[in-house]
């Protein structure tokens, strides 16, 4: 049963990516690795395609697609076994901000350049002192001679060194309620003021060009704030579903690429004694159960999507989906290791990789404790 | 790694033979399902020694340590854990006696309860603080040489005229919990003592447990506990040697589920072939074995540090956890090797597995405990 | 979104079971656990409400429904924490046996009877030396002129002391290969031979009358096969994945049930002045409780539409199986935890929850035949 009545315009979607990934991604991860960041070129050649920002409308060069279509494209990126190139971040969850919020000339300024892969974008949130409590958020913007003024410092952005536009959450200091002191602001790479960091030394996703973001008196015209002001935190909120779910859908495929390697690892590998490792009664349960972990959170995923794509409010069951499916991306990493033995210890081993990268899972995009908090808030705990 | 004594090593294989001698499984299941205590087995083992061979020997006790009677609790509980568990618990919470009490109320209770004459139950809990002590709402008031108790307390085990409790109570309603509250012995034939039996449980079955009222309860005032004030510190220090003692229940548990489950692997065929050989059940009885050892490690440390008067630093309420959790996983993992026999009260190990589990929740259970645990790890904070 | 499309029919079955549950079920639950069986009348009342075998065709007296009418009565029954009253085993898993494999002569004697109430049946496969085995059975059936003589024991027997009638498996000793030599029998209570042991002392599921049953001599006429001679083994395999898609429903509904109780204790339950499920440590371990709810419910929703359409889905409902089981026993574990020793004493549910939990990945198979099944047929 197909829960997700996928059409043959998203089968073709993901036919024409595969093809892409295997041709223009794959051969270059090896060095996007050792880089600390995929080329700008692969951004360029994805948006010509028409493979970022699937769901824009086509007036900005979108496809004017439904969410499953941006499961493809998180689908796909996992298959490739890395986690640098970062366009269901982009794609997903930074851009859908300018479309949901962003006035008509913000649209027609910055979408039809996200969609071709000329502008990459970043979310800010995330500062030194601000990790999972948005509230006490140090980030200012102070309003001066019909301009805004931004100081501070944000940390752990994802394609925080070639992103060309960021949207920076910061607040009115003057502002009391923490909950109505935060908006959104669109700055552009090379505004002065606003200053990128080196890549940082992550455990993993070591493709990713993770940096911090600098802003000393970055002053940026007043009409780039997205939205209403004082409706940051409450934008946040809202596109927090998406976010979610985007998330559980990494996790979830990382677990099946992983497993997927790892049972075809286990058949042609032979023991000394010449019986395929599958033929192990503890190797064989232990794929067993993880295969049953990745039906289970598959089906509840799929699920989500369909609910997600009909409107539906479903805050407390992508809470818990982005936990469980990042927990099981783990659980799956470190279960594939122990059954592939002293190979995967050595860096030729795709779990390897596979396994640093999927580490961060449950921290990002809300540590999964906040995930179990908010899902408890919202069962009335 | 403890390494046991001479005469530790004797007081085990003593133990063993006892129960071996004594503990008959048709019995076992008929008193399990009968809600019954084993009367006659426990005066038996409080002749030999077994039952308060922690307390002085000056008051019929054997004068040895926690440890020993830990190795006791074990071999009962491995060899059957409902007898073994019983046993243990008849002189549940003596241990605040042989810290607190002066030598006349030692007198007067520890040589009864070592000998077989009288069983012994803390309330410290209540239904409207639970395991939280602080919210103890029971109160004593001193009224010249008496103290009148008035009040409740939950999940006290050895209910009964024969039975002596010890029992926290609130002696300053204005004073802070640390200081507010105060520890008492009451004998169980008082007058104004309500029991409540909670009837049939999970497991632990031979062990009756009970809700108390106190209803105008006069004692005397010899039976204040140490000082007055010092209930919640007394009651801590309590709880930190009854987990060492529980942990050892739970080894025992474990070991003996263990011990089932590894013969019965050894003998059932199936497939035309001994479950043994099966490579899955080879892992079970590699993981199980390893949760046995970890368990009794912990708890033999735990028990070694308590005899050496060094701090335990809530290692007795870790021993107690990991001891229960490796109990409830191992009886249970034994369960799933006998397959349907293994749900059958014949087959001992489910009865092995309810005990267990009731035992996981002793003390508040594992979530109270483990935020106990982080109290003193993490400590006061700036 | 809805996995399973729910009519209003099936809603209004529910509702009527849910109001049958209350009246004819619910206060009499503590009597039957005692007791260790339940009236036969129980079951002719619910098999005049229209619950028993709702599947069957009108012309056997059934009401022509669906599966879902069957996971609505697991559903229900879940409720009134009780095993004894085994409606699905019936139902789901022991009458079809006579309906996909009987004679229509056979058909038309047993199955108005099984609608009715008034036959109860079980199934008899598991023997003590050969419990995950099948094909370790002893049990013999050996053809004499128009007779078949049946000879051996049979264990743990769900229904084993109420039944009517028994779907039996045994083998022709004759017969070397294992898995030919098994045919499957239908024998009736009272048939000379047929003698019922008595309940066996179980951890849980007291008021079921699980039994043993011997034969000995037990000479049935030899149309009392069900099916074609040396059939059995592949009509027990036919009908296993419908089996474990009903232990799975066990298992979910029995989570399901264990987290509403567990929850509502923890809103009402104060410590300190506060509401248990104020507790952060409380909130989490509900919160991944009951996301294994949703995630087993959800997979099981879909298996149950896959199996409806027809679907070869051996290998997932394997996996439901040992999977919705194990977060049974989970789940019991788990809110005693929380729950603490209040909810060790035999009057809190989530006491008789875990005796009764643990046996679910035992039976229909244990957890490890099902992972040594899928792991099969996933080639490994």
């Amino acid at each position: 049963m197909d829960i997700l009545h996928y059409t043959e315009a998203h089968h073709d979607f993901r036919k024409r990516l595969r093809a892409f990934m295997d041709r223009e991604v794959v051969p270059h991860i090896d060095q996007w690795e050792a880089d600390q960041g995929v080329s700008r070129e692969v951004w360029r050649k994805m948006g010509r395609a028409g493979f970022l920002c699937p769901t824009l409308p086509t007036a900005y060069g979108g496809l004017g697609g439904d969410f499953r279509f941006s499961v493809i494209g998180i689908e796909e990126i996992s298959r490739t076994n890395h986690g640098g190139l970062g366009a269901p971040l982009h794609s997903d969850i930074v851009v859908p901000y300018i479309m949901s919020y962003g006035n008509d000339v913000q649209k027609q300024t910055y979408l039809p350049g996200c969609a071709a892969g000329d502008i990459v974008t970043a979310v800010a949130m995330t500062e030194p002192g601000a990790g999972s409590d948005l509230s006490s958020m140090t980030t200012t913007a102070e309003e001066d001679r019909g301009q805004l003024v931004i100081n501070g410092v944000k940390t752990f952005i994802s394609n925080g060194i070639l992103c060309d536009l960021a949207i920076v959450a910061a607040k009115d200091p003057h502002e009391t309620n923490p909950h109505q002191a935060i908006s959104l602001y669109l700055i552009e790479d090379g505004t002065p003021g606003f200053q990128k960091g080196r890549p940082l030394d992550k455990m993993g996703l070591h493709s990713q060009d993770t940096a911090e973001l600098f802003f000393s008196n970055c002053r940026i015209p007043a009409e780039n704030r997205l939205g209403e002001k004082g409706m940051g935190f409450l934008m946040l909120m809202d596109k927090l579903q998406q976010e979610r779910l985007v998330t559980a859908v990494m996790g979830i495929s990382v677990a099946e690429v992983m497993l997927e390697w790892t049972m075809r690892h286990c058949k042609k590998t032979t023991t000394s004694a010449g019986r395929p490792l599958s033929r192990s009664q503890a190797v064989q349960f232990a794929l067993v159960e993880m295969a049953t972990e990745v039906n289970l959170g598959r089906t509840f995923v799929d699920k989500l999507v369909v609910e997600h794509v009909a409107g539906n409010n479903v805050i407390v069951e992508t809470s818990m989906a982005k936990y469980w499916c990042t927990e099981l991306g783990k659980r799956v990493a470190d279960r594939c290791l122990d059954l592939v033995g002293d190979y995967g210890g050595l860096e030729q081993c795709p779990l390897v990789r596979g396994f640093r990268d999927v580490r961060v899972m449950s921290i990002f995009a809300g540590t999964n404790e906040i995930m179990k908090g908010i899902a408890a808030k919202f069962m009335g705990l | 790694m403890v390494d046991l004594n001479r005469s530790q090593k004797q007081i085990q294989k003593a133990a063993n033979d006892f129960a071996k001698g004594e503990f008959d499984k048709d019995q076992a299941l008929a008193m399990e399902n009968a809600n019954e205590f084993p009367d006659a087995i426990w005066k038996k083992a409080a002749d030999l020694g077994f039952i308060g061979v922690h307390f002085p020997e000056a008051y019929s006790g054997g004068g040895m340590g926690i440890l020993d009677a830990c190795l006791i609790s074990e071999a009962f509980c491995r060899k059957d854990s409902s007898i073994g568990t019983a046993l243990a618990l008849s002189a549940s919470g003596a241990e605040c006696l042989v810290r607190f009490g002066d030598a006349a109320t030692q007198a007067a209770f520890l040589p009864p309860i070592a000998e077989g004459r009288l069983r012994c139950g803390y309330g410290f809990f209540e239904s409207g603080c639970r395991s939280d002590l602080s919210g103890v709402q029971t109160v004593a008031v001193k009224n010249e040489n008496q103290w009148i108790i008035n009040g409740s307390k939950s999940h006290v085990l050895n209910g009964g005229d024969d039975s002596v409790y010890l029992i926290l109570c609130r002696t300053d309603p204005d004073a802070p919990p640390e200081k507010g509250l105060s520890l008492f012995v009451v004998e169980g034939d008082r007058e104004g003592i309500a029991v409540r039996e909670a009837g049939r449980k999970l497991g632990a079955n031979m062990v009756a447990t009970a809700d108390l009222t106190f209803t105008d309860v006069i004692i005397p005032a010899a039976n204040l506990l140490g000082k007055e004030g010092r209930g919640l510190a007394q009651a801590e220090a309590f709880f930190e040697e009854a987990g060492i003692l529980i942990a050892a229940q739970c080894v025992g548990t474990a070991a003996g589920a263990f011990d089932r489950a590894l013969a019965y692997v050894k003998e059932r065929e199936q497939f035309n072939r001994k479950l043994a050989v099966f490579e899955i059940t080879r892992q079970k009885i590699a993981e199980m074995a390893m949760k046995v050892e970890q368990a009794r490690l912990m708890t033999y440390e735990a028990a070694r540090r308590c005899d050496a008067g060094q701090g335990l630093e809530k290692f007795g309420t870790m021993a107690r956890i990991t001891a229960a959790r490796a109990a409830v996983e191992v009886a249970d993992e034994a369960i799933q090797l006998f397959g349907g026999y293994g749900y059958m009260k014949e087959s001992e190990v489910e009865r092995f597995y309810r005990d267990a589990k009731v035992a996981d929740l002793t003390l508040g259970g594992t979530i109270h405990l483990k935020n106990k645990i982080a109290a003193g790890v993490i400590g006061k904070l700036k | 979104m809805d996995i399973l499309t729910y009519t209003e029919a099936h809603h209004r079955f529910r509702d009527r079971l849910r109001e049958f549950c209350e009246t004819e079920i619910m206060p009499h639950v503590d009597q039957w656990e005692n007791d260790h069986i339940v009236p036969r009348k129980i079951w002719q009342k619910m098999g005049h409400g229209g619950f028993l075998c709702p599947t069957l065709p009108a012309a056997y007296g059934g009401i022509e429904g669906d599966f879902i009418h069957c996971l609505i009565v697991t559903e229900e029954l879940s409720r009134t924490m009780q095993t004894g009253l085994a409606a699905g085993l019936h139902s789901d898993v022991v009458v079809p046996y006579i309906e996909s494999f009987g004679s229509d002569e056979q058909k038309r004697k047993y199955l108005p009877g099984c609608v009715s109430g008034d036959c109860i049946t079980a199934v008899a496969m598991t023997e003590p030396g050969a419990g995950s085995d099948v094909a370790g059975m002893q049990t013999t059936a050996v053809e004499d002129g128009d007779a078949v003589v049946l000879n051996g024991s049979k264990t743990f027997i769900s229904n084993g002391v109420i039944c009517d009638l028994v779907v039996l498996a045994a083998k022709d000793p004759a017969v070397e290969n294992k898995h030919q030599a098994v045919s499957l029998y239908v024998v009736e209570a009272g048939t000379p031979g047929f003698e019922k042991g008595t309940q066996l002392e179980k951890m849980g599921w007291h008021s079921q009358d699980t039994a043993e049953l011997f034969f000995t001599n037990c000479r049935i006429p030899k149309h009392n096969r069900l099916g074609e001679k040396g059939a059995g083994f592949f009509m027990l395999m036919g009908k296993l994945q419908q089996e474990r898609l009903v232990c799975c429903m066990g298992g979910v509904v029995a989570a399901e049930r264990i987290l509403e109780y567990t929850t509502a204790h923890c809103r009402r339950t104060t410590a300190g002045g506060k509401p248990l499920s104020k507790s952060q440590a409380v909130q989490f371990a509900l919160v991944e409780m009951a996301t294994e709810a949703k995630l087993g419910r959800t997979f099981m929703e879909k298996l149950i539409a896959e199996h409806m359409a027809g679907e070869n889905i051996i290998v997932e409902t394997s996996m439901a199986k040992y999977w919705a089981t194990d977060l049974a026993n989970r789940m019991a574990n788990r809110a005693l935890d929380i729950v603490g020793e209040d909810g060790a004493r035999e009057s809190c549910l989530l006491t008789r929850a875990l005796r009764d939990a643990r046996v679910m990945s035992i039976f229909a198979g244990t957890n490890e035949i099902m992972k040594g099944i899928a792991a099969k047929f996933m080639g490994l």
